[in-house]
């Protein structure tokens, strides 16, 4: 039971991970560079859809789709002022330009959205409060608990077929293995570059959305969120959709099942310590393939 | 021509405003004119914002108030002046010095984090410049180890709290497994000492003591292996936010169990981070605005509410214990400098000694300090609260 009600719990936080990892992992694929403040797109989407549902009014589901679509727009932003101008160069300062953005963005939402944190309103029958929790085992569990994991996994799973059945997909797989010759293909490689950012963006959003109820909103909610999640990615050897998921997975229940069975003194020491001896063990993560050099 | 006459006129414009700078110092009594300066430092953004508002305008309605009779030492004002710590140690030292050294506060209030005063003791210490806790609760801000101790405090304190905790859990629910969930930081430790003295000397043992993140989403594995351990009642140690998720971790699990805490939830918007679970927390304060006022409680809630429109009844002076701890340290604050007979650090801070009685909105105070305790208030002026709606209520006066 104490090992079961874990295991939920690192399931749901694991999707977390994993769904903002996917993001690094988007545009690592495409463009070998990150969003280093992935925890400030996920902050995001939480504040945009807390913003439109509860001060302009809309329908949940309006505000959430709402909300996602300015994640994409802020992803094309990111992309466009704190990644291009850098690659362009060949240098890496988009590094720290994307940090740099993601602190701008987490200051601007202080300033705006206020500094109190604040509750994302959720009908109690999906957070599973007065005694709507659902009963799985013995375990209670609320609805919305059950619903990340499944969210997550979906996504890897859309992104894998996106990117093997789809000709955007296609394109942007093309974009991945030669960049130049995609672009004497006539694949708009700029393009397909802004794209995986909307859509690594979009995915922080939902993690962002889908945390929201359980936990509360605020300026500075995804910076340890964004950490964790670039630990994942590297442990799931960012260059597999599956890898990267399952690695979010398996962080979140490790974790889970350390607090649980060892006491929470020592959750962050041996998680942390696991994610070294990994690497480690597997420098290209647990589930990536060593890159190979053609020449 | 025209430079020569310029410079010239410049020339004696300038003699002028010295010669007027002059003869005003030397008509008016500089002492008299010069205002007190009370500083404060403590959160005015991020998750405790509102709880650094409230002890601002505790301070305000007292400062006012006491301006309006003509201030101490013959007439000189009090003026405050703030600065935000953003509830870290690095930014209220950085805070601290400046009021000190740049703006020469002659008192320095703190504001609600624990781990924030600790840093400041040494600070105000060394520049002799007396300190006076309004919120903050650990215990070795005031039983520091220095000698001559310029840290005073008018709020409740962990390690009595601590025993307050326990007695009011054994009292109401018959508390015989407590389980501890406290926030890992240094209020959370200070509060994890306070509760192991207090359940030894009671002979009780706990079920279980688990620590969790200020910034976790999820403390339901934390929370799983205390329910196993056999815990009938838990005691929470935590900030607003870190209290909610503790209370909605309890929801997901569908775990109904007495929670008896610290003051953590007061801090801010808990019926809604926390949702409706939010009722069944009691937690304790130093005062409260409903029920049945004494008549420095009627005074006080009509000067609040004439000062700040958007109080419009008890309900929304929340935190209270802001607010009321804040009034009273001023007034006992400047019951010291009256008693001192100057603004010198050290003079001030043997005349906290010196006061003999003040009638207050939390208590009638007689010799609140004396060398050996520099805590005003004790257990027995603690009230048990739980949120209803948005309001903090003493438990059991409405449902």
């Amino acid at each position: 039971m104490l090992v079961l009600s874990a295991l939920i719990s690192g399931l749901g936080l694991g999707s977390m991970y994993g769904l903002l990892a996917l993001g690094f992992y988007i545009t690592y694929s495409v463009s070998s560079t990150v969003n280093f403040a992935q925890g400030s797109s996920m902050m995001l989407g939480a504040v945009f859809a807390y913003m439109l549902s509860v001060r302009a009014g809309f329908p949940l589901w309006a505000a959430a789709a709402l909300a996602l679509a300015l994640c994409a727009l802020y992803g094309v932003i990111v992309e466009l002022i704190a990644v291009r101008p850098f690659a362009r160069r060949g240098s890496n300062a988009w590094l720290m330009a994307t940090v740099a953005l993601g602190i701008i963005a987490d200051n601007t939402v202080l300033f705006t959205f206020g500094k109190e944190p604040r509750g994302f309103p959720m009908p109690a029958s999906l957070t599973g409060a007065e005694g709507a929790a659902i009963k799985l085992f013995g375990v209670g569990v609320s609805p919305l608990q059950l619903a990340i994991p499944a969210a997550g996994l979906v996504a890897a799973a859309a992104l894998h077929l996106f990117s093997r059945r789809t000709r955007l997909g296609t394109a942007l797989l093309a974009v991945v293995q030669n960049r130049d010759a995609a672009r004497l293909m006539g694949i708009n490689v700029t393009a397909a570059i802004a794209a995986a950012y909307a859509a690594s963006t979009v995915f922080a959003g939902v993690a962002g959305i889908l945390i929201a109820p359980l936990f509360n909103v605020h300026s500075d909610m995804g910076t340890l969120f964004g950490l964790k999640a670039f630990a994942v990615a590297i442990l799931g050897g960012i260059t597999s959709a599956w890898g990267v998921m399952l690695a979010g997975l398996l962080f979140g229940v490790v974790e889970a099942l350390i607090t649980a069975l060892a006491g929470s003194a020592y959750t962050q020491i041996l998680t942390f310590t696991l994610v070294i001896v990994a690497l480690a063990a597997m420098p290209n993560g647990l589930f990536g393939r060593a890159a190979v050099k053609k020449v | 021509m025209f430079a020569i006459d310029s410079a010239a006129r410049r020339r004696r414009s300038v003699l002028k405003l010295a010669a007027a700078v002059a003869l005003g110092a030397a008509a008016l009594p500089a002492a008299a004119q010069e205002t007190i300066k009370i500083g404060l430092v403590t959160a005015l953004s991020g998750q405790s914002a509102r709880a650094g508002e409230a002890i601002t305008r505790g301070l305000t309605v007292a400062i006012d108030e006491l301006n309006a009779k003509g201030g101490v030492l013959n007439g000189r004002k009090f003026e405050l002046v703030r600065r935000d710590d953003e509830a870290t140690p690095a930014k209220g030292v950085i805070a601290a010095r400046e009021l000190i050294y740049k703006e020469k506060v002659a008192v320095l209030f703190g504001g609600l984090d624990s781990p924030v005063s600790i840093a400041i003791v040494p600070i105000v210490t060394e520049a002799k410049v007396p300190f006076m806790g309004p919120w903050a609760a650990g215990t070795p801000i005031t039983h520091n180890g220095t000698n001559p101790n310029f840290v005073f405090r008018v709020s409740a304190v962990d390690e009595i709290v601590d025993r307050a905790i326990l007695q009011y859990a054994q009292k109401t629910f018959n508390t015989k497994k407590p389980g501890l969930i406290l926030v890992n930081n240094p209020w959370g430790e200070s509060n994890e000492k306070g509760l192991r003295a207090a359940l030894a000397a009671k002979g009780v043992a706990a079920a279980g003591i688990e620590k969790f993140e200020p910034n976790d989403v999820d403390v339901v594995p934390q929370l799983a292996r205390l329910k196993e351990a056999g815990t009938d009642t838990l005691f929470l140690v935590g900030n607003v936010g870190p209290s909610a998720v503790v209370v909605k971790s309890l929801d997901r699990m569908g775990w109904k169990v007495p929670i008896v805490s610290h003051w953590g939830p007061a801090g801010g918007r808990f019926t809604e981070l926390a949702g409706p679970s939010a009722k069944d927390v009691h937690f304790v304060q130093t005062y409260s605005f409903f029920g049945p006022q004494s008549p420095n409680g009627e005074k006080v809630l009509k000067m609040l509410m004439t000062k700040y429109p958007d109080y419009k009844g008890p309900g929304d002076i929340t935190p209270a214990v802001g607010v009321a701890n804040a009034y009273d340290a001023m007034h006992l604050v400047a019951a010291a400098i009256e008693k001192a007979g100057s603004t010198n650090g050290d003079a001030i801070r043997q005349g906290f000694y010196k006061i003999d009685a003040y009638d207050g909105l939390i208590k009638k105070y007689t010799k609140p300090f004396t060398p050996q305790n520099h805590d005003a208030i004790n257990e027995n002026d603690y009230v048990w609260t739980q949120f209803i709606d948005n309001q903090i209520v003493p438990v059991g006066m409405k449902k």
